[in-house]
């Protein structure tokens, strides 16, 4: 049986386009010296450091693990790459979570990151091959067929995408972490904005940023003795599935389905959205909000539209299930530390450490990463109860 | 299956134009080196780091007491390059070397111009010759020589002043880039103006372009399928963004598209109609660029263009008839 595990320290760097003044090592760095503070520890009280970024292409340094170990003191410390595209955030909480589970370490920091100003994120992405034609036009060129596709069997309205690009701006404007801050901005404005990648336009899609986040993990004896409130960690899920394959359902993956029928089975959730009190979920395009509303299981397949269109997860519209009280990916994409921001504020919202987008009383919050042709899957539950 | 299939094989360079964010510590390192200074930083035992790091390696407290270094040391190791790469700093025979700079304990890696191997030694006494143009760059040291060596002091006066923040790192990687066994009889098949996937003999469904397996039932495939030129759109994106060095203008419509008797999508332009005519279930055919430029591309399909057929009903598109094929 699992030990129990929990969050008991968070910090996060100010995510923006370039952080110019500082190096890879300085960025990481300034994002576990947070954690560590906030759990009022030191470098000496940690047993092993778990990294994740996502592929070494966007900053063109290969294995910065290796260079990273000064900056994160893991002198004599076991430290541990994690490698799963988008997702690899969420997974990279989740490997550290399950060493703390397992009994192997009492007390883990957990890093990830991403410098997308070095680099050019969308190309990274998309760069020629020999022998296949070069029609990849990054991320959202990937996507946008899918988003097409769910268009089309949901009948949503053409709006419901502009609906979630506003309502994350407005959340992540209460955000002083998050990269973009538009608290004016209006669905004309979204509407109005460059399409890249039709049905995407401009404002629908998420910014690059340069930022890092950074968890405490601790075992319950640690977890308790700690002076903050420690984010329970309840559940925990991974699941995966190949990017093509015949007959692969692309707009509600299987993969997806079964990490939250996992996670939930763990948490002891039978209806996510009265169970949960709000939810980070890796929305990098707006369309995907009710898509994995269904996906999720908190909207019946084909309704996850109506959801968002209610105002159901606004924070702003006192909706009952908000969704990315941060600003979510929309506001704020390092890539590498996307998923376990996710992660990190879920954790935050049930420590009641939210600040101005705290969710009033959330107990139960769900955090959610996906990565690759959206085939990695991570997700967890936390609580400020133990049980 | 043919045993036919030639191997395929490209030389592929993938490029990237990096830059990197220096942070304080290694910006006040380059900034130093372009004014022909050395400078270490002192850890938190009170040795001095060279080049400086920005957390110490043993505490891992952050460093910020830089330290004055002299530009001339002790070889504390070094390995003989008879054979100069590219990318190498010589283009004659050198060595790289660690060398514990007078003023610092911590060996710094950099290269040595000596003759041949016989001059270079373990504890030999060397000097750094600066580059005649400084830019904040490590290559600022144009290598170390022994320590006796004369060297003109022709230098070129630095006049930039601001701190050295950033610098450009791009990378390049040379692959020999080679098709897999499915991929070339795929290629050689489309050189001959033909659409060759493979049926996984376990589903039945028809891969193309073949991937030599299939991913949901985990089983090789080989029975070869010939398919036609017609395909119905699965979905479409409009794309406003240029790709690099590619000569198609946006907006320009990119589809997921199932050949009649495929049952897995590729991606492919779609072209000779409206943009805003583009639908789900659209009916399309290839449109083949002339037989002399065919190679072992898909390119040798131009784009596909709508045809005269009614629209495929989506549920059907893509999939298995009943019982199979
Ligand atoms: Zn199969």
């Amino acid at each position: 049986m699992a030990q129990l595990a929990a969050v008991v320290g968070v910090g996060q760097t100010k995510y923006k386009t370039k952080r110019g003044d500082v190096s890879i090592a300085g960025l990481v760095r300034e994002a576990a010296q947070n954690a560590l503070n906030d759990a009022q520890l030191t470098w000496d009280d940690i047993d092993a450091v778990i990294l994740g970024k996502a592929p070494d292409m966007f900053e063109g340094v290969i294995m910065p693990e290796l260079y990273l170990t000064d900056a994160l003191g893991c002198n004599g410390k076991p430290m541990l790459r994690v490698h799963t595209a988008g997702s690899v955030g969420g997974s990279t909480a989740i490997v550290a979570a399950s060493y703390v589970q397992s009994g192997v370490f009492k007390r883990i920091l957990t890093v990830s990151f991403e410098k997308q100003s070095e680099s050019n994120a969308m190309w990274a992405l998309s760069n020629p091959q020999p022998f296949s034609p070069h029609l990849n036009a990054g991320a959202g060129g990937y996507f946008a067929p899918i988003i097409r596709e769910y268009m089309r069997r949901s009948n949503a309205p053409y709006d419901a995408g502009i609906k979630v690009a506003v309502k994350d701006r407005l959340h992540g404007a209460k955000n002083p972490l998050a990269h973009l801050q538009l608290p004016e901005i209006t669905m004309k404005e979204v509407e109005d904005s460059p399409m890249l990648w039709e049905p995407l336009r401009f404002l629908e899609a998420c910014p690059s940023s340069d930022g890092a986040c950074a968890m405490v993990i601790a075992n319950e004896d640690l977890a308790e003795q700690s002076p903050g409130k420690p984010a329970w960690i309840r559940g925990a899920a991974m699941r995966s599935e190949p990017t093509m394959y015949a007959g692969r359902e692309q707009v509600n993956p299987q993969a997806g389905r079964d990490c939250a029928k996992d996670v939930y089975k763990q948490a002891g959730i039978d209806n996510p959205r009265k169970d949960l009190d709000c939810a980070e979920v890796y929305v990098p395009f707006s369309w995907y909000e009710p898509m994995w509303l269904e996906n999720l299981g908190f909207a019946e397949d084909g309704k996850g539209w109506e959801l968002t269109m209610s105002g159901a997860t606004s924070l702003l519209e006192g909706g009952d299930i908000p969704w990315n009280c941060s600003g979510g990916v929309l506001s704020s994409n390092p890539i590498g530390a996307s998923g376990m921001i996710r992660f990190a504020e879920a954790a935050q919202q049930v420590r009641g450490e939210a600040g101005d987008h705290q969710v009033d009383g959330a107990k139960t919050a769900l955090g959610h990463a996906y990565g690759g042709g959206a085939q990695f899957y991570s997700m967890w539950v936390v609580s400020s109860e133990k049980h | 299956m043919s045993s036919s299939a030639e191997i395929l094989s490209q030389a592929f360079t993938l490029g990237y134009t990096y830059t990197r964010s220096t942070g304080p510590i290694v910006g006040q390192f380059l900034t130093a080196l372009r004014d022909r200074k050395m400078v270490g930083i002192k850890g938190s035992d009170g040795k001095v780091l060279m080049p400086p790091v920005e957390f110490d390696p043993v505490s891992a407290q952050a460093l910020s007491d830089f330290v004055d270094v002299a530009d001339c040391g002790v070889v504390q190791t070094w390995s003989w390059v008879s054979e100069p790469r590219k990318a190498h700093p010589s283009d004659k025979p050198f060595a790289w070397a660690l060398i514990k700079l007078d003023g610092a304990d911590t060996p710094m890696l950099h290269w040595v111009d000596a003759d041949d191997a016989a001059q270079m030694s373990t504890g030999m006494r060397v000097k750094a010759r600066w580059a005649e143009k400084t830019q904040g760059l490590i290559s600022d040291i144009n290598g170390f020589v022994p320590e006796a060596t004369a060297l003109s002091e022709d230098y070129q006066a630095n006049e930039a002043e601001e701190p050295i923040t950033g610098i450009d790192s791009p990378s390049y990687l040379t692959y020999n880039f080679t098709a897999g066994g499915a991929t070339a009889r795929y290629l050689a098949e489309l050189k001959k103006g033909k659409l060759v996937g493979q049926r996984c003999p376990s589903c039945e469904n028809v891969y193309i372009p073949p991937r030599g397996s299939c991913a949901a039932c985990g089983v090789a495939t080989t029975d070869e399928v010939e398919l036609t030129n017609k395909a119905t759109v699965e979905s479409f994106t409009i794309v406003y963004i240029p790709i690099p060095n590619n000569p198609i203008k946006p907006p320009y419509v990119i589809a997921n598209l199932v050949l009649d008797g495929a049952n897995i999508s590729f991606l492919h332009l779609l072209s000779e109609c409206k943009n805003e005519d583009v639908r789900i279930g659209m009916r399309v055919e290839a449109v083949w660029k002339p037989e002399e430029e065919w190679g072992y591309a898909m390119e040798n399909i131009q784009y596909f263009k709508p045809i005269d057929e009614p629209d495929v009903p989506v549920e059907e598109i893509g999939k298995l008839k009943k019982g199979g094929r």
